[in-house]
């Protein structure tokens, strides 16, 4: 007996299962390596997975074995210069991995590495965070109105009509309407075909037949070939659902005390956020806005690489977002988050104002707005000013970063989840 | 030659049509050499779900575990970069005989796959006497089904990480969870699904009575001469613990038996790998010689085939950057072309070593040895002087009490049999792992469990110990004690384990 079985469409992914048992079981080693993974390298290669490197002594399967001790006699294979008697010194041989740990193969022995999926980097990534103020806003204002189709009316406005639907009914009207006229014309008919075998042409019997008919005639031409009766409008209902909609401000002072490290800095920390917020919401806009002494909206590139130079104004930024904020998303529909980066210098007589901005114009719109100044001195006036801002709205949150490696830590500081 | 033969089409493409035609060529040959096999199943799969069949070790059901996510990815990674193709083939011990075939693969590579699998794994499986007294063709698939439903079972009523736990002890243990020398009463999942449940019960019911007698107190006294429990030693150390230890619940005794049946379902393969993958080589390569003879093969198909068929028979010196040992197809092939040798044109040295084969017919020594032996045994037998000049094979001698390595034997009139008998020695299991035994439980005491290492030329137990001895403990649920046995006899306590706390 000899039996072929086609098995390449059946259930894929068997081990599926056993993978995210191993993913579970170390768990704590996974974050970590992802956490070290990404404190060294780009943030835009965080968004295609990862190949990550756990210790191997942690996840092994013990089993009883002999140490390499004692006495060993073992075959080898190939002889090309030995005699019985011989002494050779430790190890033996070229490429096997049996001897003592005298093998150079360095970290493939140690490490075990394997590759996670894109949603599989960023689950764990960003495992335990959550966007602050999310059930709130979901509650109360994350409502859109979404018109869905719903059959068809009678009535409703010019630009609905729907041609098909209504020229349908038209035809079925006019059929209806036309049938009986249409039935005696038949039977008029027929009685001038079975009359004109036998009678003359000008006998009055026919006469009066043709005129009938011609007056059926006209009756059916008369009947209106569409009427507003006819007319059907598409008809669309509005449903509510929940906003998937979220505008992210990126803000970062481009001043010459602001170098390409510091700006590199606040754009993973941009990125890392961008990141986060894509899993949570479908659509994402993003507005970037640089500023010296004046604040610009530019576009992506223009806002991590070019370089200006001279003195800080942060309130020109601040009062810049203000104004965009007011005209393209005040309806209510978006979620606001705002992002700010900056070394913490500031012109001395404008932090106050960007405090008092920043408290009662912006705050009171966003969702969240996180600040981070990126400095490795002394805090400055801008972040005394914050601070008093962050004791007045729980929605605004202030870290500071002095190199690339506490990116990482200060946004999982920033987006903890907080115990309700 | 067989004029009336028309060729194969040689196609690099397989398709259903072809993989008959070439099945049906290779089945005609193999019946004329008389093997006798399972019936065949052959599924063809992706090389995703290769990797998913390699990573529950080859089944194509098993219960569900993280050191098998764990091969997964490691496989995955291998194979993704490039690093390592994967297995041409797995092939299943079981009734019908299933035999995977990648799609990627060509019409050639999926015929050496049917000859190599099919005819030459699937007719040891059915001969060889290891496989015979140890496992059950027809009932595997059913019970690893039966394993797969319980175990999910259990993590439902019982948790997951609970199951994962007592999985981790179990597998800790699979070494040395097989019987040797006891035949194992058959599986099949109705049966076994019948007996569990009184199983269950019954286990329990003796587990209490063992510990139910308290001890007296002027038997303390006279603990020295005390019978010990178990009054012989016990090599099973899964079967042990299954049956005696006392705070199993009966659901965790069943799971220990579990992984105790698969362990044991797999101990024929650990012990025949060079019989086995030699003779599945031995067997592709010659059917598909002897297609080629009668003219159905063309000669891009052979060399295509010649090509895969060197490089798994590959044997690279010691002194080689891919050196990894004796690669046990390289052995076996030899070894079996050797045989048939032996019988077809022995020479006078043959005669002598061989004087009960040289010369006798091929087919009636292949299957006697097939049939009769395993590697270690084979080895000793038929590892001839030709063989060991061939692979110019040396033994090495490595004690930590001398400062270098000496070269014992070599392959010459005065190290043959040195070499040969070394050679078996390190296929026999026995020596090759630890021999672990129970000796002891502590029935009027705390309980202890006291195993015992017997030491085979000094080799003490490797690092991983520490763990294993957690495991065991964590199965036995008290104290347990290695003590290590040097080979004149002297006894020392190697590791104890104390808990801290009882569970429950």
């Amino acid at each position: 007996m000899f039996r072929i079985i086609d098995r390449r469409f059946d259930s894929k992914n068997k081990s599926a299962v056993n993978r995210q048992r191993f993913f579970r079981r170390f768990k704590g080693q996974i974050r970590k390596a992802v956490s070290d993974a990404i404190s060294g390298r780009s943030i835009t290669d965080i968004d295609n997975g990862e190949s990550i490197s756990i210790p191997s002594k942690d996840l092994s399967e013990p089993q009883f074995g002999h140490a390499h001790e004692g006495e060993w006699e073992t075959i080898y294979a190939g002889n090309d210069q030995f005699a019985t008697g011989d002494e050779v010194q430790r190890p033996m041989g070229g490429g096997q991995g049996r001897g003592k740990g005298a093998s150079n193969e360095g970290e493939s022995e140690d490490d075990f590495v394997f590759q996670l999926s894109r949603e599989e980097f960023l689950n764990i990534f960003f495992d335990d965070l959550a966007l602050p103020n999310l059930v709130k806003t979901q509650l109360a204002r994350l409502v859109e109105n979404k018109s869905v189709r719903a059959g068809f009316t009678s009535d409703g406005v010019p630009a609905n009509i729907n041609v098909v639907r209504s020229l349908r009914g038209a035809l079925g009207r006019r059929l209806a309407l036309g049938g009986p006229y249409r039935e005696e014309i038949r039977q008029l008919q027929d009685e001038i075909d079975e009359l004109s075998k036998t009678l003359p042409e000008d006998h009055p019997d026919l006469k009066a037949r043709w005129e009938r008919i011609e007056r059926l005639r006209s009756k059916i031409e008369n009947i209106p070939w569409i009427d507003s009766f006819d007319l059907r409008y598409n008809n669309r209902v509005k449903v509510p659902v929940p906003s998937t909609s979220a505008v992210m401000f990126c803000v970062m002072d481009v001043s010459g005390s602001m170098d390409e490290e510091k700006k590199q800095i606040a754009k993973r920390f941009f990125m890392l956020l961008y990141l986060f917020l894509k899993r949570t919401y479908e659509h994402i806009e993003l507005v970037f806005i640089r500023h010296h002494t004046v604040a610009q909206e530019v576009d992506e590139n223009d806002f991590f690489h070019s370089r200006e130079s001279g003195g800080t104004v942060v309130s020109s930024a601040l009062e810049m977002m203000r104004d965009i904020v007011r005209e393209r998303y005040a309806n209510g529909m978006w979620n606001i988050y705002g992002a700010q980066a900056s070394d913490g210098d500031n012109w001395e007589n404008d932090s106050p104002i960007c405090r008092q901005i920043l408290a009662d114009e912006i705050m009171p719109f966003v969702q969240y707005f996180a600040y981070i100044e990126i400095t490795t001195g002394e805090p400055q006036n801008l972040w005394r000013e914050y601070i008093g801002v962050q004791e007045a709205c729980k929605n605004f949150a202030m870290q500071r970063i002095e190199g690339i490696a506490d990116i990482y830590p200060v946004f999982r500081e920033l987006f903890k989840k907080k115990l309700a | 030659m067989n004029d009336r033969q028309v060729p194969l089409p040689a196609a690099s493409e397989w398709t259903f049509e072809l993989l008959d035609r070439y099945h049906a060529e290779i089945a005609r040959v193999a019946g004329e050499y008389g093997l006798d096999t399972y019936a065949n199943q052959i599924e063809i799969i992706t090389s995703e779900q290769m990797m998913d069949a390699y990573a529950s070790v080859g089944m194509p059901v098993n219960y569900h575990h993280w050191s098998f996510g764990k091969h997964f990815l490691s496989t995955e990674k291998g194979y993704k970069r490039g690093q390592m193709g994967l297995a041409y083939e797995i092939v299943i011990n079981s009734d019908p005989c299933i035999s995977y075939l990648m799609e990627e693969n060509t019409m050639t590579m999926q015929a050496l796959v049917i000859a190599h699998a099919a005819y030459g794994h699937n007719s040891f499986f059915k001969g060889n006497y290891l496989f015979r007294t140890w496992t059950n063709a027809d009932a595997i698939i059913d019970y690893f089904l039966f394993a797969r439903n319980y175990v999910a079972e259990c993590e439902e009523r019982y948790g997951e990480e609970e199951v994962e736990l007592l999985l981790d002890s179990c597998h800790a243990l699979m070494n040395v969870g097989v019987d040797r020398y006891k035949r194992p009463p058959k599986l099949s999942l109705f049966k076994e699904m019948q007996r569990q449940k009184e199983r269950e019960a019954y286990l329990q019911s003796q587990v209490n009575a063992l510990w139910r007698t308290l001890p007296a107190r002027e038997a303390r006294e006279e603990r020295e001469h005390e019978v010990r429990f178990p009054s012989e030693p016990q090599e099973n150390l899964l079967y042990f613990i299954e049956k005696n230890a006392p705070l199993l619940e009966p659901w965790q005794r069943e799971i220990v038996r579990i992984v105790r049946k698969i362990a044991q379902y797999f101990y024929p393969q650990r012990q025949t790998q060079v019989m086995n993958e030699g003779w599945a080589t031995y067997w592709h390569y010659t059917l598909v010689n002897t297609l080629y003879d009668q003219g159905l093969l063309a000669d891009s198909f052979m060399l295509e085939f010649l090509q895969y068929h060197t490089s798994v028979v590959a044997q690279p010196p010691y002194n080689s950057p891919y050196y990894g040992g004796i690669n046990p197809y390289a052995l076996g092939f030899a070894m079996w072309k050797d045989v048939r040798r032996i019988c077809e044109e022995p020479t006078d040295e043959d005669r002598a070593w061989f004087p009960e084969i040289a010369g006798s017919d091929w087919r009636k020594t292949f299957d006697f040895a097939m049939r009769n032996f395993k590697d270690e045994s084979f080895i000793a037998q038929y590892l001839s002087p030709k063989l060991m000049r061939e692979f110019k094979l040396f033994a090495v001698l490595d004690d930590d009490h001398n400062d270098n390595l000496k070269i014992s034997a070599i392959h010459d009139e005065q190290g043959y049999r040195k070499i040969r008998k070394i050679m078996s020695d390190q296929y026999n299991l026995g020596s090759r792992e630890p021999n672990i035994q129970v000796w002891n439980v502590d029935l009027r005491g705390d309980r202890m469990l006291t195993l015992r290492h017997h030491e085979y030329h000094r080799r003490p137990l490797g690092s991983a110990t520490d763990e294993v001895v957690k495991h065991i403990a964590r199965l036995w649920g008290f104290a347990v004690r290695l003590e290590a046995v040097g080979e004149d006899g002297t006894v020392e306590i190697a590791r104890e384990l104390k808990l801290e706390k009882r569970r429950h």
